[in-house]
């Protein structure tokens, strides 16, 4: 179901946008004949397999691969000598973020210390897996084992072993001589707190942790590339990003872009996980050793143990407010892990987490922290649905302190256009308040939830969107339909989504475009497919290229008349004489008149947009929690969300599904467990439990639109948001079903009977 | 003229002062006269002269700056340093 608050610019009558067409990898996705990397295979291809540490922090005394080489149908091993060792503090400009060269080759393959359980060694290329495993287990590394720190809390603390121990805390760029595992620290400060907190009739102050969880996509990261023999490499991977992808290897191995060109193939999810390359620098040097290709696939294990999951966390959250219900001040710590390398979400959680709300008072600090962890990546809302956790669960303690609904609460308090956010700026159009008007009247939110154990939470959530620069190609064929390439991988069905703003303005069905995702030498630069950005710049990019188009085929239609081209209109995909009304084509008709008119017209477009709008979804969800047991299960659960205006709605709405399912799982039981030597206990799916459809009901899906007037579509981006609220909402629902408050995640069974033996009393029995 | 706010761990370079006018037409010159009044802001908010130093961003009438030092500043814009946020 849709809401349209508002139409853009009096827009209302789209053709295509807003639309529920076929998608157009839709076939290939469902009868098996897409393309992922696992199904590529190069002839005379080399497997390569990693070497990983044992050990969660050590020095590395030495590495013997004599027997290793010597193994048959071993071709190749390498080790972090093999490469490149850049200047101390070079950085690198990855686009959407600068990271430190050094850094980035570190972590690729050990150079003289393991940071965490998994770090990458030494890898063997041979001629199938099986030697190349058999191979890592001939390699002699000899470990000096360091004392490691697995905690947020514990890392922060003087005297604790240091992950780096030449990184000292930078403050906001100033950097100190203090060494720790604090990364760096900032602030952020609006009015005064003191104030704030005096005018404050009723306070709520609680504290919160949440552990380290991954993104858990499906399809393991994978990558085959070919060194040739003129120099050119060549990577087929699953990623987010091929330019990024081709960014990182270009300054990990000290190779020119131009060398290096990175084939997208469909990609089995990514969630943010997949923007860093892990594999293709490895696989590189093993291909340049041996002059074959090279293959690299990572087990589940490797996936979980050595790749980019989002960060545990520390937070504290103290609130007050009036009687009356308003928000006076906030105060709160975020101690973010970024495992093994500094680089953490902290500063989205810290800028997104009270977006919702108009709040005159804020102070927030926030440390990115090192521990003996994988290094932490982006996943889905970075940073965010940890401190939305925090800070929706004393939201809903201060509603129900004052004898307020929460629902009505967040009203009382509800940012608009206009309202200076926490962080400073003041915010454009945005629909929080359009989300919770929907909510309020919505039959989920009036209906009667009744039943022993049974509780019903609600949470808003936020996340600001990105921007980025995109680019799309397309060339108009004679019988009328467009081939048009783009740079974004394709995600959630961006191919469709972007296909169909450039539908709109050519005035064609859908179906007459065939959109694919290019290579880095076969279309321009594209950021990466994330931060909720693809369909709000790709798709833009696509609106400017089908502009260019029109404008092309327009000088063709003067020509043919013989008349100027200030004549020709372009309305509903039809070519028309402003001042002879016979003189009329429609696209597929002046299409076919291309090669007598000075040959085929390519449409192309480069943008870089400002006008990103950020969005707010709110979850409401009930719960029955077994009191015996602790295990919640989900009764219902609804998102109202606010897409701008929705392109694609199926789209959409598979995305606010997808988010609501995995802010499930965070809030009921992913985790990373550790044992006290740094060894992950939990590195399988049957022990790293994620939710699956026997553990959910069917999400209800509300899309609010209030357009983005950033956009020529109103577009905002929708992938990020919906798995912010969930936790909260579920720790909500919690404590209306049986009066515990929870402030840790996720809310396993023993974590909530323990809470529920707490207040009640007992140890043992509910 | 444009009005920086000033990130509370920087304050002390301002003499405490939350907001500060500074004339500039792109935010280049906006730093470097900010520079000029409040000695040590620079180095703090860019890296190597050429561009917003890393983990930080700059937001100009409530937009993030995608231009960088280049972006041109309305002479009643507004304009902020906050946290960098890359998504997923």
């Amino acid at each position: 179901m849709a809401t349209q608050v508002q139409d853009y610019l009096g827009i209302t009558d789209y053709k295509v946008v807003g639309s529920r067409p076929i998608r157009h990898d839709g076939t290939d996705k469902v009868t098996g004949r897409a393309i992922y990397g696992t199904d590529l295979n190069l002839p005379d291809m080399l497997y390569a397999k990693i070497l990983r540490s044992p050990h969660a922090h050590a020095r590395i005394k030495s590495i013997d691969t004599t027997k290793a080489e010597a193994l048959p149908g071993v071709k190749a091993v390498v080790t972090g000598k093999d490469l490149m060792i850049n200047a101390e503090e070079q950085l690198a400009d990855l686009g959407e973020e600068v990271v430190r060269i050094k850094d980035l080759c570190a972590a690729v393959l050990a150079h003289d210390k393991v940071l965490y359980q998994g770090y990458p060694v030494a890898a063997v290329a041979a001629n199938n897996n099986h030697i190349a495993e058999e191979a890592l287990g001939l390699i002699v590394v000899d470990y000096e084992v360091l004392p490691h720190v697995l905690d947020v809390r514990e890392a922060m603390k003087v005297g604790a072993p240091l992950v780096h121990e030449d990184q000292k805390t930078k403050s906001l760029g100033e950097q100190t001589d203090k060494h720790s595992n604090i990364a760096s620290h900032f602030r952020t400060e609006l009015g005064d707190i003191k104030t704030g907190f005096a005018q404050a009739e009723i306070v709520v102050e609680r504290e919160f942790c949440t552990e380290m969880v991954h993104q858990g996509y499906i399809e393991p990261q994978n990558a085959t590339v070919h060194w040739n023999a003129d120099g050119l490499l060549t990577i087929w991977c699953s990623n987010q990003g091929a330019f990024g992808v081709r960014d990182q290897v270009s300054k990990i191995l000290g190779l020119p872009v131009s060398k290096i060109k990175v084939v997208p193939l469909e990609i089995g999810g990514g969630f943010g996980g997949k923007i860093k390359a892990y594999l293709e620098p490895i696989a590189a040097l093993l291909s340049k050793k041996t002059g074959h290709p090279v293959k690299m696939i990572m087990t589940r294990t490797e996936v979980l143990q050595a790749t980019g999951p989002t960060s545990g966390s520390y937070i504290t959250v103290k609130m007050g407010a009036s009687k009356a219900g308003k928000l006076v001040a906030v105060q709160c710590m975020l101690a973010y892990e970024s495992g093994a390398f500094a680089g953490c979400p902290v500063g989205a959680g810290a800028r997104n987490m009270l977006a919702p709300y108009d709040i005159p008072n804020v102070l927030v600090d926030g440390y990115d922290v090192t521990v003996n962890k994988p290094s932490t990546s982006a996943y889905r809302a970075p940073g965010t649905t940890n401190a939305v956790f925090a800070a929706e669960v004393v939201v809903d303690e201060l509603a129900e302190k004052l004898g307020i609904d929460p629902v009505v609460f967040r009203l009382l308090n509800t940012a608009r256009e206009g309202t200076r956010r926490a962080d400073g700026p003041v915010n454009k159009r945005i629909g929080h308040e359009e989300c919770l008007i929907a909510v309020k009247n919505s039959d989920h939110y009036k209906s009667k939830l009744e039943g022993k154990n049974r509780g019903r939470g609600v949470a808003s959530g936020f996340w600001g969107n990105g921007g980025g620069v995109s680019s799309a190609s397309a060339s108009v064929n004679a019988d009328g339909t467009i081939n048009l390439v783009e740079g974004s991988t394709d995600i959630g069905g961006t191919r469709t989504s972007i296909a169909m703003q450039m539908a709109e303005v050519l005035g064609l069905s859908v179906d007459r475009i065939r959109p694919q995702v290019g290579d880095t030498d076969s279309i321009g630069y594209t950021g990466v497919t994330g931060g909720s950005r693809t369909t709000f710049a790709t798709g833009w990019a696509a609106y400017k290229c089908a502009q260019d188009i029109i404008g092309q085929m327009k000088a063709r239609a003067a020509k043919l008349w013989e008349i100027s081209e200030d004549d020709i209109a372009f309305d509903e995909g039809v070519f028309k004489s402003k001042s002879d009304p016979t003189k009329a084509l429609t696209f597929k008709q002046l299409a076919a008149q291309l090669d007598r008119t000075g040959g085929p017209v390519m449409g192309r477009a480069t943008v870089k947009p400002t006008g990103v709008g950020g969005a707010f979804a709110i979850v409401i969800v009930d719960v029955e929690v077994d009191a015996e047991t602790g295990k919640v299960e989900v009764l219902r659960a609804s998102i109202f969300q606010d897409a701008g205006k929705a392109i694609y709605p199926p789209y959409v709405e598979g995305q606010m599904q997808g988010g609501v399912a995995q802010g499930i799982g965070w809030a009921l039981n992913e985790e990373y467990v550790y044992d006290e030597k740094g060894v992950l206990r939990n590195s399988s799916l049957l022990d790293y439990r994620m939710p699956t459809c026997l553990d959910l009901p069917m999400i209800e899906t509300h899309i609010v639109e209030v357009p983005n007037p950033g956009h020529p579509y109103g577009v905002r981006g929708v992938g990020e948001v919906p798995i912010v609220p969930p936790p909260a909402a579920v720790a909500n629902a919690i404590y209306r079903a049986v009066g515990v408050r929870m402030t840790q995640l996720p809310m396993s069974p023993g974590r909530i009977l323990k809470k529920m033996w707490e207040k009640n009393g007992t140890h043992g029995r509910a | 003229m444009p009005v920086v706010w000033i990130p509370s761990l920087m304050r002390k370079l301002t003499q405490g002062q939350e907001k500060v006018e500074v004339a500039g037409e792109t935010l280049r010159e906006i730093i470097n006269n900010l520079e000029a009044v409040y000695p040590g802001i620079k180095s703090r908010v860019m890296y190597e002269d050429s561009r917003i130093a890393p983990g930080l961003a700059v937001a100009i009438d409530g937009v993030i700056t995608e231009e960088g030092l280049r972006t041109v500043v309305q002479n009643n814009s507004e304009i902020h340093f906050v946290a960098a946020i890359s998504g997923g």
